[in-house]
């Protein structure tokens, strides 16, 4: 039975080939998920931290002369354990509460910087060594505590490491998302519509979609500078501002959510169509009532991740402006503004350890944000769609 | 019957004439039709009667379904295609500038090979032709055309109880007779079949041929079959196809029993196809 022996021999290297792919599979799924395990450990370790700000009590004296000069308010020693942004208000609080004038006040304050990263046990930066056996006493005393980084979630970015914070960075990201989506959803999927279900397959067409395609592949700096082009130089649109910030990203954003549209009305079957026409529905009618109902999951998702992708995306941004250092949230699509990732790479580039922490913050901000709006695809495309 | 008013004023709105006059009738005049540079259809020359079942065989692409989706242009729909002659219905070529595809198609219904009925409620599947063509007004006279037409297509019974489910939720032989009383919602005046029953069990495709000589009396069916005793048993006359020809026209009968050309009876017994 050799012959049957030369077959069982390579039926057995057939199913040793089988195992041998399955573990080269499992060991590429084990490589990434460890990149990505260590890049989560890592990010929230770092960050963790900044979500903890050190607080301090101290004596502060209602002085006269702290109208012109808000650090006589605290003495030499303490002066430099609170954070300026404080001492800085002084002035205007005496000015409005004259009938603190002459007092002197045990005052728990927002402690500077180089205090907090001293007892975050970082002090590569900031605290003079001179005031480290002060510092320990006062934590010690519970004079210093920690509390709640509220500072973090209310304040736009500031040089003051203590005083900075995500709002005016998250106002800009939904304003300028707001505009993307309002300009590049319906552009985007009316195309998609219309080349799918009315144009006519010629080489015009033909030329279009393969344009559109090359545009979802381009490099998004090009697209900065094409809304540098346009928008800013041509039509006059603010720097920096939200709008020329959205309009730069609604066209990176459109090819993605007309191919995602076309995907989503190419995978509604031909039966439909023919239901339709064969009753005598118009066009429109066939794709209004009956395929775009159909592929309304499948373009929601599509709009939804496009939309998450402007969202990261800052090499477009840099180019109109929008690196830039912005204190006050903005109150319009006007104002000057920067966005989640930009604010991201402006504290990444401080020199101060303080901002090291308020990175890995916002880049947790950003992916909580992120990871919403793919969750929200996810449930927004389950709850919608139908089968048939 | 507060339908038979609905229906009326129907045909007023859709432009219909007095239907259903022995004159009347679809002509087909030296058809060519080709997909690219692929001819389908070589000069099919073919007189269709009122109130018959006339069905088209023949062996898989011999035309007889490119034939029959010309009758209500959804060839259109297929950019490669290019036709030249004539069809005439009611005198007037369906292939004129001035005809109106939506129109036509009102008066040319269609069922599918695979039954398709749209992913919404029983009733709403029925109710969607008439209300876009505003036939009827939605309420008691939507109501009332919705079970007329489930009644006529022999399903009202099964599907009275659940009539706001979704319709892609009955069985397969239910949804061919759902996406025919939608058809016949309209009161369109012939109904073309393309291959109906081929992917129904036999019960259910007994269920439809019933269906299909009740149906007669009012309607012009057209049917694409590839079963010959399907063929046999519903229509009153057959038309053989075979590669883009018109072999042999003729009452089913005569065609079954003794036909003129070799091709035909080599198909009929089975000797190719």
């Amino acid at each position: 039975m050799s012959h049957s022996m030369e077959y069982n021999k390579r039926l057995n290297r057939r199913h040793r080939a089988d195992r041998r792919f399955k573990y080269y599979g499992m060991a590429a799924i084990a490589f990434a998920l460890s990149f990505l395990a260590f890049f989560f450990v890592d990010i929230v370790g770092k960050s963790l931290p900044a979500f903890q700000q050190a607080y301090i009590q101290v004596p502060i004296s209602y002085n006269a002369e702290v109208k012109d000069n808000y650090n006589k308010a605290i003495t030499r020693n303490y002066r430099y354990l609170v954070s300026r942004s404080y001492l800085r208000s002084l002035p205007k609080k005496l000015a409005q509460h004259p009938e603190l004038l002459g007092t002197t006040e045990d005052t728990w304050v927002l402690a500077s910087y180089r205090v907090d990263q001293y007892l975050k046990g970082h002090d590569g930066h900031g605290l003079k060594s001179k005031y480290r056996p002060h510092v320990d006493e006062m934590f010690a005393d519970d004079k210093i505590e920690f509390r709640f980084n509220t500072l973090f979630f209310t304040n736009g970015d500031s040089k003051l490491a203590e005083t900075a914070g995500i709002l005016a960075a998250a106002v800009g990201s939904i304003l300028t998302l707001l505009i993307t989506m309002a300009v590049a959803v319906p552009v985007g999927v009316m195309t998609a519509i219309y080349l799918e279900e009315f144009a006519a397959d010629n080489r015009f067409s033909q030329l279009i979609e393969v344009n559109i395609n090359n545009l979802a592949a381009i490099p998004s700096i090009l697209y900065g500078l094409l809304g540098l082009a346009i928008f800013i130089n041509m039509v006059g649109v603010p720097r920096s501002s939200a709008l020329a910030g959205g309009l730069t990203l609604a066209l990176m954003t459109l090819p993605v959510i007309i191919i995602a549209t076309r995907a989503a009305l190419r995978s509604i079957p031909d039966s439909i169509r023919d239901a339709a026409y064969g009753l005598g529905a118009s066009n429109l009618q066939t794709v209004w009532h009956h395929v775009l109902p159909l592929a309304f999951p499948g373009i929601l998702t599509g709009s939804i991740i496009g939309l998450a992708q402007a969202m990261g995306e800052t090499a477009p941004l840099l180019i109109v402006g929008m690196m830039a250092y912005i204190p006050e949230a903005p109150s319009g699509i006007f104002d000057a503004t920067t966005v989640l990732p930009a604010q991201i790479y402006t504290w990444s580039s401080e020199s101060i350890r303080a901002f090291e922490e308020r990175t890995a913050a916002g880049i947790i901000v950003l992916l909580t944000v992120l990871l919403s709006l793919n969750a929200l695809a996810v449930w927004l495309r389950n709850r919608t769609q139908k089968t048939w | 019957m507060l339908w038979q008013f609905g229906y009326a004023t129907a045909h007023k709105k859709l432009g219909k004439g007095n239907t259903m006059s022995s004159s009347e009738n679809i002509s087909i005049r030296d058809l060519k039709l080709w997909y690219k540079d692929a001819q389908a259809l070589h000069g099919i020359n073919l007189q269709i009667s009122n109130n018959k079942v006339t069905s088209f065989i023949g062996p898989s692409g011999c035309g007889k379904s490119t034939l029959l989706r010309c009758l209500n242009r959804m060839n259109d729909r297929i950019p490669s295609c290019r036709i030249e002659g004539d069809i005439l219905f009611d005198g007037k070529n369906i292939y004129d500038a001035d005809i109106d595809v939506v129109q036509l198609r009102t008066r040319v219904g269609m069922v599918f090979q695979k039954p398709n009925p749209f992913p919404k409620s029983i009733y709403e599947n029925i109710a969607y032709a008439p209300r876009i063509h505003g036939i009827v007004s939605d309420g008691a006279e939507m109501d009332e055309l919705v079970e007329y037409s489930l009644t006529r297509a022999g399903l009202w019974n099964e599907v009275k109880d659940k009539i706001q489910e979704p319709g892609t939720a009955l069985s397969g032989g239910q949804q061919q007779r759902l996406c025919i009383a939608r058809t016949i919602a309209i009161k369109p005046e012939i109904i073309l079949m393309d291959e109906p029953c081929s992917a129904l069990d036999p019960i259910a495709t007994a269920k439809i041929e019933e269906l299909i000589d009740e149906l007669k009396k009012e309607f012009t069916i057209i049917i694409v079959t590839h079963s010959m005793q399907q063929a046999a048993r519903v229509s009153d006359n057959t038309a053989f196809f075979y590669m883009g020809n018109l072999i042999e026209f003729g009452e089913t009968r005569e065609i079954f029993t003794k036909p003129q050309e070799q091709q035909t009876e080599d198909y009929i017994t089975g000797r190719f196809g």
